[in-house]
């Protein structure tokens, strides 16, 4: 793949620091770097060299609205869609322990896309998938892309889905990452979804939503991490329709400087079932946080539970990583790292 | 030798209050102290001035004739104070093995993690890679508290009300630590209520409305607490 360095840093950034990846050899960075929010570090000395291999597995690389690399495997089978911008993403039946990697870089200023990728996930499967968008912007001009995914769990089948989101660049335009991920999981399946926003987005609204049929099972872990004047918005709405249906949403943030983030999670009992969702979110400096956590029971047997916790990062936490010799700067990024970890 | 001269401490809100009144004293290097005293007598407030976490009003703090009064918390960390939290604080994300690093300033080997656990009574294999969150109790929160101190290796060592959510086994395990650390000849300053440890003292320190009622020997002090007179 010829890529420009910022969009081996996007790959690097978006499918690194995931077991499967490492495992796979899906990346190597120069130097083991730690997350930003750890070292502060800045675009420039993060625009080092990157080298990038491909992948084990399936995967599909865009860059700039055009797939630059694709392998299918001999279970996994990946098209482009026909009628409009995306992929349809087959898994057959029975397929064990293999992954898809379909990343996703912008470094083309002002360019505003809309994918929509389809994964038919076949009965007894169990997958990685990992995605992830990041965005280059040193133009003016906003930079979109909305995500589209859609995928269909066949029975007793598990899928773990990973999704990184970073932006970067120094130009006046946006980077805006509007995710939205569909989940229909059948009898006895299970999903477990990795979200997470890095840094550098300027602006998201991230919509997740899930119908789940007997004894399926959903969880979610979501972190998310806005600076600036950046704006999030997370949004939930997950039913459970089947006998035994278990969701479990937890979701940490961290709002600093101006942003703003809204998290709205919905989660809809229809039968017997269970749902859990928490929202936990540090405030830092005039940063604001709104959490909505909504229950809708449709019958007495629906168990459903929300949890939601907004406060400030506490100066107890603060002063007892400085008895143990960190400074106060540190000891703060040590506490942000772990919360989002 | 460490040295405490003339700390006071005030609190406003309505009206002005003393919560410590020119508290002097001289902690040689080696000995085990006890505060003990009411609660509001101001044992909590002055542990957390010797270690940097509250600011006195007036009064210095000197370390081997060094003035430390006006150092940051990090900075007494590093000239070998170490300090126990009365109320342990819950670290969301990082794990009890992560803490013990942080305290030793590097990462250190599971077995090496593993012995400061087993000091204060907890399993390693248990609890070395448990996230600091609210799913401990409060007697679990405060033993890895303690370990965390422990892990510290430091010259003077602060523990407020070590005794507080830790079950007796524990306890009489704690006491052989303070012990063993006294011979090691660390400064240990212990703020306690506990019999036990009070009999363990070299000095012990009554505080009483944030003065200093009486100040001597356990055999000097423990048949005046027994009997009612302090």
């Amino acid at each position: 793949m010829n890529l420009s360095e910022e969009e081996k840093q996007i790959f690097c950034e978006v499918i690194a620091d995931n077991d499967v990846s490492r495992e796979s050899g899906a990346w190597q960075g120069e130097d083991e770097r730690a997350s930003p929010v750890a070292t502060g570090a800045s675009d420039a000395a993060r625009e080092t060299s990157f080298r990038l291999s491909a992948p084990k597995g399936a995967y599909n690389f865009r860059v700039n609205g055009k797939s630059v690399g694709r392998k299918s495997t001999a279970n996994i089978d990946i098209k482009t869609k026909q009628k409009k911008s995306g992929l349809d993403i087959y898994i057959k039946p029975g397929t064990k322990n293999e992954t898809v990697h379909i990343p996703v870089a912008i470094s083309a200023t002002g360019l505003k896309e809309a994918v929509y990728n389809d994964f038919y996930i076949g009965d007894n499967s169990k997958v990685t998938i990992i995605a992830g968008c990041g965005i280059y912007n040193c133009g003016d001009q906003d930079s979109v892309h909305d995500g589209i995914h859609r995928f269909y769990v066949g029975k007793n089948a598990k899928i773990k889905y990973i999704e990184k989101h970073y932006g970067f660049g120094r130009g006046g335009g946006g980077k805006i990452l509007n995710p939205t991920t569909e989940v229909y999981l059948e009898k006895d399946s299970e999903a477990t979804l990795e979200l997470e926003q890095i840094k550098g987005v300027d602006s998201t609204i991230r919509k997740t939503t899930a119908e789940l049929e007997d004894n399926a099972k959903l969880m979610v872990k979501e972190r998310l991490f806005t600076h600036g004047r950046q704006s999030a918005e997370s949004l939930y709405e997950i039913n459970l329709n089947g006998k035994d249906s278990t969701a479990d949403l937890a979701s940490r943030s961290i709002a600093r400087d101006l942003s703003k983030q809204t998290f709205k999670a919905t989660i809809i009992g229809n039968n017997k079932c269970r749902g859990h969702s928490e929202c936990d979110a540090i405030i830092m400096d005039d940063a604001a946080v709104h959490a909505i956590p909504a229950l809708n029971a449709k019958t007495k047997d629906a168990e459903l539970i929300h949890e939601a916790a907004i406060g400030k990062l506490a100066s107890d936490q603060i002063n007892k990583l400085m008895t143990l010799g960190l400074t106060k700067k540190e000891a703060e990024s040590r506490i942000i790292n772990g919360f989002l970890n | 030798m460490f040295e405490i001269k003339n700390i006071s401490y005030e609190v406003s809100g309505g009206s002005r209050k003393k919560v410590l009144d020119s508290i002097s004293l001289k902690i040689k290097g080696g000995s085990l102290i006890v505060i003990t005293g009411t609660n509001g007598s101001g044992k909590s407030t002055l542990a957390q001035i010797i270690m940097g976490i509250k600011r006195p009003s007036e009064g210095q703090i000197l370390l081997d004739k060094t003035d430390i009064t006006n150092k940051t918390i990090t900075e007494r960390a590093n000239f070998g104070l170490a300090f126990s939290f009365q109320q342990p604080v819950k670290l969301k994300g990082i794990k009890v093995y992560d803490l013990i690093s942080i305290a030793r300033g590097e990462l250190v080997s599971e077995k090496e993690a593993s012995k400061y656990l087993k000091q204060v009574g907890l399993n390693p294999d248990e609890y070395l890679l448990r996230e600091i969150n609210d799913k401990l109790s409060g007697g679990e929160l405060k033993r890895i508290e303690i370990a965390s101190v422990l892990a510290r290796d430091a010259k003077i060592m602060i523990f407020d009300e070590p005794e507080a959510g830790i079950d007796l086994w524990s306890f009489e395990n704690l006491t052989k630590v303070f012990k063993k650390l006294k011979a090691e000849n660390r400064t240990l300053i212990i703020i306690s209520h506990q019999d036990r440890i009070l009999k363990i003292a070299d000095e012990i320190i009554v505080l009483n409305d944030g003065k200093i009622k009486s100040h001597g020997t356990p055999a000097k002090i423990l048949p005046k607490i027994t009997g009612g007179k302090l």
